[in-house]
């Protein structure tokens, strides 16, 4: 501390101001420190256990002096996964199939949620009223009548038309979904489209009326204007959807997976019946060991897992980024 | 002002139809101008929601007034019953009701409880400390790990099941459970009961509640990162406390998504497979009693959007948007 060797008595209160100021905020990041500790240390404790029954030898599973480290590690496990799924094939399937069904959505909710917050035209209590009913309503109630409808599309006789009379089988196809994407009609869309207009609501409508002034037509202003400052919001709206629809199993094993076509949340929904397939050899199915079983789910989800949290790093730099980007607001 | 007004004004019939068609009056008003825009706008879920979801919506609604059974070969056939399925759901289901009072409850606690906290760590998780990438990414886990196939797939594993039967029985018999003891040390020096019931009731479920926070977190971070650093900035520059700032800026620009969080989380919490309620819905879907099920989710749905509305009532109160 310079400031000692003078101490007049203004530069003496001035420092016991600064010390305050630093006790004060010693103690804020010691209490954040223990909470988000404590907070985190108990969503990554399963994730641990998974990763230390992963590593472990088929004996280390029943020996009750071992909790989480492995006494004898191998990668064994790894492989033997890696032979029961088809995995770098259905992970890049996956990782496409998102892609595109993600995009698609975000896009469409982005330009729903803009119209709903800030146009007014007929109908309009009665749509929103739709999306709500879109956000509560589980997938499993509709299931049936999809699954039905898709087998033997027809939509309003057009079909029919053009197909000799006949609908066409549109199972196992992308398309079905991908149109379901485009029209908000997704997993969870609805939130994401209430999401978007509760931000859009919130911007000042000032900035647009400027670029309206200046002659900017509408489609311009949006994309223009608007969606700079949108960005946090529709990318983590993009990676809900992302994460939602590499997981998803519902929509994924009706509409999306195929044999030709494997994707990897089917492939972990069935990989305790393919481990019994694969441990019989000679065709009968055995029972596989239930710690067996559960040390090949283990590597499953962490495999399923990590391209998530690598691709969330990356996205919330954006997050941090975008504080720039929103100076421009009043 | 003027603008409000405007905005309040409903439509006409033969305004709204006029609206779309050209060559009248009405259409080249700027009212109609900006209506047909909108339309444009949410077009794609005007004909999502009209192909996609209104016959299934319909065929379920119809359903639940009609005694369905399968037949083979595929399809089904029904025969009107009137509102039997609902006089079965409230009347004769041994489980549905008592369930339904049960856990209604419990999940408005639950709900409660994860918007504060979503809010508490995302404003946290927003400040500038060592590591911040790191607890940004662990608090996304439950994202993930409350999605799709993931949270069943270990419940179904007998293994799983007979490991955490086992550490719950070692548990009680130890007698380390720690919150029962409080609440037990508590409850006999006479401090408030009911409210301490409640508080360890939430504790207890401090695990299912961070899982459900996860989506939260991120709605309120990245609400939190569109409000301009000029605002504190120049609060600051007028002597504004933290606190202050807390309640007067960053409260008032999150709040719209406090909307969206609060009807998200009422509905996670509602139609979770693990909630008692739907796992009696799932049981007799399984038993093939498509009616019975049609009527009890649209009980559900109609319990869940009274919840929905009268949260998003006592919140659009508090909710401020830029300008309106």
């Amino acid at each position: 501390m310079k400031t000692k060797t003078a101490a007049s008595p203004r530069e003496n209160r001035n420092t016991a101001y600064v010390a305050k100021a630093k006790a004060k905020r010693a103690i804020i990041s010691i209490v954040r420190g223990l909470l988000l500790f404590g907070l985190c240390f108990m969503i990554i404790e399963p994730m641990l256990t998974r990763l230390g029954v992963s590593l472990m030898e088929e004996r280390d599973l029943y020996d009750s002096t071992i909790v989480l480290l492995p006494r004898h590690v191998t990668l064994d496990n790894f492989k033997i996964v890696f032979t029961l799924t088809t995995f770098p094939k259905s992970m890049i399937n996956t990782l496409w199939t998102s892609l595109l069904v993600s995009v698609l959505q975000v896009i469409a909710c982005t330009l729903v949620g803009y119209g709903f917050a800030r146009y007014d035209f007929p109908l309009k209590k009665f749509w929103f009223g739709c999306v709500v009913a879109l956000i509560i309503i589980p997938p499993q109630t509709i299931s049936t009548s999809l699954y039905t409808y898709f087998a033997r599309f027809d939509f309003l006789g057009i079909v029919k038309l053009f197909n000799h009379g006949e609908p066409i089988n549109l199972r196992g196809s992308v398309l079905p979904y991908t149109l379901m994407s485009a029209t908000c009609m997704g997993l969870k869309n609805g939130l994401y489209i209430y999401m978007l207009r509760q931000y859009f609501r919130g911007i000042p409508k000032s900035l647009e009326e400027a670029a309206y002034v200046d002659g900017c037509g509408t489609m311009h202003t949006f994309v223009r204007i608007m969606l700079p400052d949108a960005m946090p919001t529709v990318l983590s709206c993009f990676l809900f959807s992302f994460v939602w629809q590499w997981t998803d199993l519902f929509y994924t094993r009706n509409f999306l997976a195929t044999s030709a076509r494997p994707i990897f949340s089917t492939e972990l929904s069935t990989i305790v019946s393919r481990m019994s397939r694969y441990f019989s050899g000679n065709g009968t199915p055995v029972i596989v060991p239930v710690g067996r079983q559960q040390q090949l789910i283990s590597i499953g989800v962490l495999i399923c897992c990590i391209p998530l949290v690598i691709l969330y790093i990356f996205t919330q730099r954006t997050f941090v980024q975008s504080i720039a980007m929103s100076g421009s607001k009043e | 002002m003027a603008k409000k007004k405007n905005a309040r004004e409903s439509w006409s019939l033969r305004e709204s139809i006029l609206t779309f068609i050209p060559g009248n009056s009405v259409y080249g008003t700027m009212r109609s101008r900006q209506a047909r825009h909108g339309v444009m706008f949410i077009l794609p879920f005007i004909i999502g929601f009209l192909v996609f979801m209104a016959k299934p919506l319909i065929e379920s609604f119809i359903m639940s007034f009609n005694d369905v059974s399968l037949v083979a070969g595929g399809g089904y056939s029904s025969r009107f019953i009137g509102l039997e399925n609902y006089k079965y759901a409230f009347g004769v289901d041994p489980y549905f009701n008592q369930r339904l009072v049960e856990e209604i409850p419990r999940m408005v606690i639950n709900s409660l409880a994860t918007l504060v906290l979503s809010f508490v760590i995302a404003v946290i998780l927003n400040q500038d400390f060592k590591g911040r990438t790191l607890a940004r990414a662990i608090f996304f886990l439950p994202v993930i790990l409350s999605s799709g196939v993931l949270p069943g797939i270990e419940s179904q594993n007998e293994f799983y099941n007979m490991m955490a039967g086992i550490s719950e029985e070692v548990a009680n018999a130890s007698g380390v459970n720690l919150s029962a003891a409080l609440e037990d040390l508590l409850s006999v020096s006479g401090v408030g009961g009911g409210v301490f019931h409640v508080l360890f009731q939430m504790i207890d479920a401090i695990y299912d509640i961070v899982m459900a926070s996860g989506i939260q977190i991120i709605v309120f971070l990245s609400g939190l990162q569109a409000i301009s650093p000029s605002l504190y900035e120049a609060a600051d520059v007028e002597g504004c406390t933290a606190w202050e700032a807390f309640w007067k800026i960053t409260f008032p620009m999150v709040s719209p998504l406090l909307l969206v969080n609060a009807i998200y989380t009422i509905i996670d919490f509602f139609m979770k497979n693990d909630n008692r309620v739907m796992e009696r819905i799932n049981e007799l879907f399984q038993r093939l009693e498509f009616g019975h099920v049609s009527a009890m989710y649209w009980i559900y749905f109609a319990v869940a959007l009274a919840f929905i509305g009268l949260a998003s009532v006592i919140i659009s109160r508090g909710v401020h948007y830029y300008e309106d």
